[in-house]
């Protein structure tokens, strides 16, 4: 259905050209799904606009041929091509918040989709919408069609999106990251819904992602795609069963796996960064950061050779050392080892190992909100009655969708809010007393965003040091001597200590980062997704480094993750936030093997695993999360639990602490009033 | 430096950072690069020339009046009329008192970029602090700042002017106040907005963590990051300044004679305006030269500091 080849995109910038897609080659049938995956830069997202020819302004599209039905996209006009776009190839975009237009209604948005391409009166049109919606799992489907994008969750609004696209039944669907800004429940949720509409619409997919293990679900056929070009193209259970050539193994090597990489242990990495894309590249691209890389490597041009049934690989090296290979991941830990003695020794603790550091005892946060104008305020309880003990040297993950509340924790934990009831004990001591140059002497801050967490007027050298001086703990001598020792703890070049942020990567941003919260040897590091705004392979890089420190200097994490596979790699023991509340809080083990609230099942459920014969998960957490403002009465999660009983609508579950754990659940409390259905469905808990 | 945000992500490498220009390479070609910031420059700097070496340049003393030379027409009636009176002596001719048109110009110009710097010096001090900390605490305060800014905004400029130097007189101290306290109103804007764009940045927080105290962070995480825009307000609010100037001492409310500034000429040459029409002319012409060349220098700044702002 869609027939390209040689395409090649190229962007003008002050540096030279900029070859972002050099000569790729593939084709789409109808029903199949077609993915894309590739780490940022790799010109993932210029292909899929090329292929809609929605390229940015100067930006030069070629190809030897470029046919969607038969039909040469090539030499159409561009009104010809408007025609196209909508109509019979349709894209979602990754950004839902910005992809519809605020000022008009989520019905006017859609109905003028099918009424620019197709001869329907607006009536017809509103009943395809209402349809649409109602198929996408919108509730309440005719009564959207009033309302605006900023009166849907984010949710929704991808799901919007997507009807906007089928609104006229296309035969191809572009999907560019589409599940990347949403939750774990909500991405299930939109792959398992994807993937329904293709079968039932019989459309071709182009999925473009970076996350293999959404790859691994969905797709049908993959490309792997680096530095402009496909490196490797193949079946789904070929690329992941025997990927072959050595930028796919690394890549394998880097997502933390259940079974596959021992928690805490380390991850695999590709050391490096991508090249230039400016000017030609001779050689294999990758060969820079490939350990098996050797001379010919460097020299000519590869083309992508047929390996396998329908599997091409771009790689010299030979078929039988790329297979051993593939079963070999400590070849792609030869990381840095970097922690050496430093020139200060960091002090010996008093605790031992194991000791509350931080104990929050019935820690609460209401803000009180305005629903509207002239109405009056009602509480929003953020943070609502939170005990837990963070233990001195561990790791505790904080996992939840976003809104439940993990930030508002962070905060307070980082004594930037002050707990509008219960209090914080830092080793014993009511923590938000003694003030926040107290509290930062202790607790320090790992933001998720490296490139918002920089302040991008100062130089490196100012940034890390800054505590230092903020606090007026050391002289400028003795600030420059201790930054340059730590640029060499995390891992950096020397000469990064007069750069400024924007001569650095992502990830060396993150360990500048990581860096500056170390200076004043804290004891707490709070790592609000320290790793979700990184790719694949930077980020096995911070996991890998954040463990090692943790281990050298026996820090305490706290580590707020939505990415459930990375905390299971790095935790100790898990807490599970639901609306305010901590709804479950036990071991790794425990919590991952044997998950006894059914909200931490059903987030389990919803993650996802790079196993390519799992499918795409049917979500359990069916129904949207409940408005924070009107929580639901009795336990907050029974609207959406699949478990729920008579009373958990009307009594709050006790908190049940045993051996195994901490649990706040009806299932679990053995005392509570109990009918016979009710203990049926206990049992069948159990 | 590339046409992506996810190039711009991972391509600045170090391999690639130190093959390439420095930053202040770039900045330098993009600055003279940019042919309105090159040309508003130029003009700038002859203006600010003439007005630093004003006595070692002006032919004559501006203030030595002659009236048995009165009204001496430039020295172009010479060439096109054939007029005697116009000579080499006095370039731009003489005014209605018989002093030397041409010094008068050379010494307007400090009156202008004195009240051009200062008023916009004094409001941009006004206006960052009210906008910065509007923006940075927000609530009640950028409340109450709003209502400042309102109440200001409300306030017809001229207007207040006319009424503060008729109440208090006028001399070019004055004015410069006047002014500095009424042009404030762009800077709170543009200050508000983007403290509250900054106040969301993560190394904000990061400074909060560290118990860094809010004057900390707003003059050194966050002012830093707003020069940009600073800069440009100020081109804008100078100009302003300087036409202000001109309108209140055409008005005759601004400074005071025998002092040169160019508003007044434009005043003292109105009478003469059918019998003499280069006298309005010229100092017109100084006036706008120098307005345009601040506004071209307001303009490039903007896109030299922000490479997207760019057409």
């Amino acid at each position: 259905m869609l027939d390209v080849s040689n395409l090649t995109v190229d962007l003008p910038t002050p540096a030279g050209t900029l070859h972002a897609v050099r000569g790729i080659d593939f084709t789409v049938k109808q029903g199949e799904t077609f993915c894309i995956v590739g780490e940022s830069g790799s010109g993932k997202s210029l292909t899929s606009l090329a292929l809609m020819g929605l390229l940015p302004k100067g930006a030069a599209r070629r190809a030897d041929r470029l046919a969607f039905k038969e039909q040469d996209l090539l030499s159409l006009r561009e009104h010809r091509m408007a025609d196209l776009r909508g109509n019979r190839m349709a894209m979602i975009f990754q950004e839902p918040m910005t992809s519809l237009n605020p000022v008009h209604t989520v019905g006017g948005q859609l109905e003028e989709a099918l009424l620019r391409h197709q001869p329907v009166s607006r009536k017809e049109a509103r009943e395809r919408a209402v349809h649409l919606l109602d198929r996408v799992g919108v509730p309440a489907p005719a009564s959207r069609l009033r309302q605006f994008p900023h009166e849907l969750s984010g949710g929704l609004r991808q799901r919007v999106m997507i009807a906007m696209a089928l609104m006229c039944g296309p035969d191809l669907l572009i999907a560019d990251e589409p599940t990347t800004a949403l939750d774990v429940s909500i991405q299930a949720q939109i792959l398992r819904l994807l993937r329904d509409l293709q079968d039932e619409f019989h459309m071709g997919l182009i999925l473009v992602t970076h996350d293999l293990s959404v790859v691994a679900r969905v797709a049908d056929r993959v490309a792997v795609m680096y530095a402009g070009n496909f490196v490797e193209t193949g079946p789904v259970h070929e690329i992941f069963r025997r990927p072959r050539h050595p930028y796919t193994q690394g890549l394998m090597n880097c997502i933390p796996a259940p079974g596959k990489t021992p928690p805490g242990g380390r991850l695999g990495a590709i050391a490096g960064i991508v090249p230039s894309l400016v000017g030609t590249i001779t050689g294999c691209a990758f060969r820079n950061r490939c350990p098996f890389a050797f001379d010919d490597c460097a020299h000519g041009r590869i083309d992508l050779a047929h390996i396998g049934e329908k599997h091409h690989s771009r790689c010299l090296l030979p078929e039988r050392q790329a297979a051993a290979n593939a079963g070999r991941p400590e070849l792609w830990q030869a990381e840095e080892a970097h922690v050496e003695a430093l020139h200060q020794p960091w002090e010996k603790r008093d605790a031992r190992p194991g000791e509350p550091v931080l104990t929050l005892d019935a820690v609460s946060q209401t803000f009180k909100v305005r629903r509207a104008m002239f109405q009056a305020k009602i509480p929003l309880h953020a943070v609502n009655e939170v005990n837990l003990d963070i233990r001195e040297g561990e790791v505790l993950g904080l996992v939840g969708e976003s809104g439940c509340g993990k930030s508002t924790l962070a905060k307070i934990l980082l004594g930037l809010i002050e707990p509008t009831s219960g209090q914080v004990l830092f080793d014993g001591e009511p923590m938000h007393s003694h003030g926040r140059k107290f509290i930062a002497r202790h607790i320090q801050p790992v933001f998720q965003d490296p490139y918002s967490a920089l302040n991008p007027r100062k130089t490196v050298g100012f940034i890390i040091g800054q505590p230092l001086m903020v606090h007026g703990l050391a002289g400028r001598a003795e600030v420059e001597r201790r930054v340059k020792e730590l640029i060499d703890l995390v891992g950096l070049p020397q000469r990064v200590f007069n750069s400024l942020p924007n001569q650095l990567s992502g990830g060396q941003r993150q360990r500048v980062a990581i860096a500056r919260a170390l200076i004043m040897r804290p004891k707490v590091i709070i790592c609000d997704e320290p790793t979700s705004a990184l790719d694949v392979s930077v980020q096995s890089q911070i996991l890998n480094l954040l463990l090692d420190l943790q281990r050298e200097f026996s820090l305490t994490y706290l580590l707020i993750s939505h990415n459930l596979a990375v905390v299971q790699h790095m935790a100790h023991r898990v807490a599970v936030m639901y609306l305010g509340r901590l709804v479950e809080v036990t071991n790794r083990a425990n919590l991952f093997q044997d998950p006894r609230h059914p909200y931490t099942q059903a987030l389990l459920d919803s993650a996802l695993t790079p196993d390519p014969d799992a499918g795409v998960p049917d979500p359990k957490l069916g129904s949207l999360p409940p408005n924070p403002l009107d929580p639901p009465p009795g336990c907050a999660f029974h609207p959406r639990c699949p478990k729920a009983m008579e009373h958990c609508r009307t009594q709050m579950p006790r908190t049940i602490d045993d051996k195994a754990g901490r649990v706040e659940c009806h299932l679990h409390d053995q005392t509570a009033p109990i009918s016979i259905a009710n203990k049926r469905a206990r049992i069948s808990a159990a | 430096m590339s046409a992506t945000p996810q190039d711009d992500k991972n391509l600045p490498d170090f391999g690639a950072a130190l093959s390439e220009p420095s930053a202040g390479q770039m900045l330098r070609r993009r600055v003279f690069g940019h042919t309105g910031l090159v040309i508003g420059g130029t003009i700038l700097l002859i203006i600010a020339l003439m007005a630093l070496l004003a006595p070692l340049i002006a032919p004559h003393d501006p203030y030595a009046h002659n009236l048995a030379n009165r009204l001496v027409p430039p020295i172009w009636h010479d060439w096109f009329y054939d007029d005697p009176r116009a000579t080499w002596t006095h370039i731009f001719g003489t005014d209605h008192q018989g002093r030397d048109y041409l010094s008068r110009i050379i010494y307007g110009a400090r009156i202008s970029l004195l009240i051009g710097f200062s008023a916009a010096i004094i409001s941009g001090v006004i206006g960052c602090t009210l906008g910065l900390v509007a923006g940075y605490y927000g609530g009640r305060v950028d409340m109450v700042v709003n209502f400042i800014i309102t109440t200001r905004l409300a306030m017809p400029v001229i207007l207040v002017a006319l009424a503060v130097v008729a109440l208090m007189g006028s001399s070019l101290t004055i004015v410069v106040l006047v002014l500095g306290f009424l042009l404030w109103d762009q800077f709170a804007v543009v200050m508000r907005t983007l403290a509250m764009q900054m106040r969301e940045f993560d190394f904000v927080t990061s400074a909060q963590a560290l118990g860094c105290s809010p004057r900390y962070i707003i003059m050194r995480e966050i002012l830093p990051n707003v020069l940009n825009a600073l800069l440009v307000v100020m081109t804008i609010e100078m100009a302003n300044a300087i036409l202000l100037e001109a309108a209140l001492s055409f008005l005759g409310l601004g400074v005071q004679p025998p002092l040169p500034s160019w508003g007044l000429m434009l005043s003292q040459a109105k009478d003469e305006i059918f019998f003499d029409p280069w006298m309005i002319t010229i100092p017109g012409l100084a006036l706008l030269m120098l307005v345009l060349a601040i506004n071209l220098i307001g303009d490039g700044l903007r896109d030299v500091t922000s490479p997207e702002g760019r057409s």
